[in-house]
């Protein structure tokens, strides 16, 4: 069941939310809408899912071909997991499984023997078949959304939204529960849409990462395709670290420092003041020159304790860059604060301001 | 390394007590001042209640209810009671329900509202109904001409209950359903539950104990009520009495016996009020702490 939207607008008060969003999510996938807090991302989750009504006249929302834009929530069939849960505070882990399938009209609701095995078959999907018994108050967060995921589930939905359905666990639970949620979907092939802020997550659990900023989609596309070919600057910072700097374009090439840089993938090269973006990984050092056009930096500072080596440096004409190595090339040399080194970036994107 | 932290540990605690608490002698004279602050004014009080109630004898305090008027006065006041408890149940219900999950504009001003009859003496409220539906009253002539009597009757009466106990449900519940938030609802609704079933199986079963302290506190303050119902009550005996409005008339002619014993029945009621106050206090307390653990679950465990 694919989910399309189209040209959805939805202001609070004078706070423009979303601000004519279309986006098209294929039958089967796995689709992270990542974007820092305010860019919309959950509104749109909460749009398809009907807790939000777009603007009046905005936009279109269609799960395979239904018109799903006028349905009532309870008509749509989603499956929702809220960040906090929203587990059902008084009913215990089974009850709240089994709710979707008693709340159905009596000529389609299951009997009491089929619910049950469900509702067990689903406990046991999510590894909690032993805690039936429970209230919510008695399990971990962990333990509350996978609860929360078996519940929603429960009803069999077209579509399964996630509203950062890791955001409240602590980062090792996170984690492992990200990588499980991946394997699981791999089995059910259910539709599905998470929103994030955490980039990690994004880039390693979804088919395609939908990126967004101020209620606007910057950038889809598969997490290598945002990741090593940002569009637009904010997919190229918000994805990350990078190194940025303002700078001149001059017939396709800029100029850093002493260094002139061609820059051959970019699409348009328009003359004037852009800004040229290095990611620290594609920085190389060297403390002796080996032919190759470089600039001379001085090491500021290095923070050594990690699997990548950052080293803090500045430039000869003042200007601070930060570059990662790793650590057995970090071995190899004798990096120290204060020593001089030559610095070469590999790889750099431009951003023209048109 | 944990042996020395372990031996530190009580050292430590010593001397943060010994820092941030007074001397024993203070400790103890406070604490005495407000035991007998206490006594003197609370429990004395209770105890002369009952002394005075059965200062003739346990068939005479008997007697006091099995007059017909003091009959009457219990069955008006449970009436009242009956009528404005369910009434500011539901209504409570209503407006905690919006307050707590809806924003509309006027919000405020049902907040503050809500709070108007904690605000204003009950004897204005009672003299305000008068103004409103006596014979010289707004609505007065209307009144008469279609043979309705408010004041001085049943529905006065009934009526300064109900406003006089208006906010005790909401109250009590808008900030427990605030705590809670409504994503459980969403949820229900997601699952494909309709609104009712919504609210029988996840609204009220989440407010239930802020909804049980808030009608025992209603009701306690509808039987008790003096002030508003006094002035719209006109007191005519085995009529339009309550048991406070009763005890108020056996006092004023002398006759202490029945007095006390009428007395000691709300005196009763006050205790039982309490006990279970008491009790669904502690449950209700629960069910705030829980709201607040479920939305932050990763402080509470740490």
């Amino acid at each position: 069941m694919s989910i399309e939207v189209g040209h959805i607008t939805k202001t609070f008060g004078t706070f423009r939310a979303l601000d004519d969003v279309s986006l098209t999510v294929p039958t089967g996938q796995l689709v992270a809408l990542l974007g820092p807090s305010g860019s919309g991302k959950t509104t749109l989750l909460r749009v398809i899912a009907g807790l939000e009504q777009a603007d009046a006249g905005s936009g279109s929302i269609h799960f395979h071909d239904e018109d799903m834009a006028t349905r009532p929530v309870r008509h749509r069939h989603v499956g929702f997991v809220f960040q906090h849960y929203a587990l059902f505070r008084h009913m215990s882990v089974f009850d709240n499984v089994a709710f979707g399938l008693r709340v159905r009209p009596r000529r389609t609701r299951p009997s009491r023997q089929v619910i049950s095995e469900k509702v067990h078959q689903l406990l046991r999907l999510v590894q909690l078949d032993g805690l039936a018994d429970r209230y919510p108050s008695q399990l971990s967060g962990g333990q509350r959304q996978r609860v929360a995921l078996a519940r929603a589930l429960a009803v069999e939905p077209k579509v399964l939204l996630l509203d950062e359905p890791f955001g409240a666990l602590d980062a090792k639970v996170r984690k492992e529960l990200r990588t499980w949620l991946r394997r699981l979907h791999d089995e059910l092939h259910v539709t599905s849409v998470f929103v994030t802020h955490d980039q990690d997550e994004a880039l390693e659990v979804a088919d395609q990462v939908v990126v967004m900023s101020e209620g606007r989609i910057e950038q889809v596309g598969t997490p290598d395709e945002v990741f090593h070919h940002p569009q637009t600057e904010f997919v190229m910072k918000f994805l990350g670290d990078v190194n940025a700097f303002h700078c001149r374009v001059d017939s396709g090439t800029v100029q850093f420092g002493s260094l002139e840089l061609p820059f051959p993938e970019q699409r348009q090269q328009i003359d004037g003041d852009a800004r040229v973006f290095i990611r620290p990984y594609d920085v190389t050092i060297d403390t002796k020159t080996n032919g190759l056009p470089a600039v001379t930096a001085e090491i500021l500072r290095v923070h050594s304790a990690g699997p990548v080596v950052r080293v803090e440096l500045r430039t000869a004409n003042g200007q601070s860059l930060i570059a990662e190595l790793s650590q057995e090339r970090f071995g190899t040399m004798d990096l120290q604060v204060g020593k001089s080194v030559f610095v070469r970036p590999r790889h750099i994107r431009v951003f023209t301001s048109s | 390394m944990a042996g020395t932290v372990v031996l530190r540990q009580p050292i430590a605690t010593d001397r943060r007590l010994a820092a941030t608490t007074e001397p024993w002698l203070l400790r103890w004279l406070l604490t005495g001042v407000a035991m007998a602050f206490l006594a003197l004014f609370l429990a004395v009080p209770l105890i002369a209640v009952f002394v005075q109630a059965f200062e003739r004898g346990v068939t005479a305090y008997f007697a006091a209810f099995a007059e017909a008027d003091a009959l009457a006065a219990i069955r008006l006041t449970l009436l009242a009671a009956a009528i404005a408890v369910p009434c500011n149940l539901v209504f409570g219900l209503c407006a905690a329900w919006a307050i707590a999950k809806f924003d509309f504009i006027g919000k405020n001003v049902l907040i503050t509202l809500i709070d108007l009859p904690f605000a204003v003496s009950p004897v204005i409220s009672g003299v305000v109904y008068v103004l409103l539906f006596g014979l010289q009253g707004w609505f007065g002539p209307w009144l008469i001409a279609h043979n309705i009597q408010i004041i001085f009757a049943v529905p006065g009466i009934v009526l300064a209950t109900m406003f006089v106990t208006f906010p005790f449900v909401a109250r009590e519940l808008i900030p427990l359903m605030q705590a809670q938030g409504s994503e459980e609802e969403e949820a229900a609704l997601l699952l494909g539950a309709g609104g009712l079933r919504m609210f029988w199986h996840v609204t009220l079963p989440n407010v239930k104990w802020g909804l049980l302290y808030g009608v025992i506190l209603c009701n306690a303050r509808a039987m008790g009520e003096f002030g508003a119902v006094s002035v719209v009550s006109g007191h005519i005996r085995g009529k339009t009495n309550t048991l406070p409005l009763h005890v108020e008339i056996l006092y004023n002619e002398y006759n202490f016996a029945a007095a006390f014993a009428v007395a000691s029945l709300l005196a009763m009621l006050a205790l039982l009020t309490l006990c279970l106050k008491t009790l669904v206090e502690w449950r209700s307390h629960r069910a705030m702490h829980e709201a607040r653990l479920l939305k932050a679950p990763r402080e509470a465990e740490s």
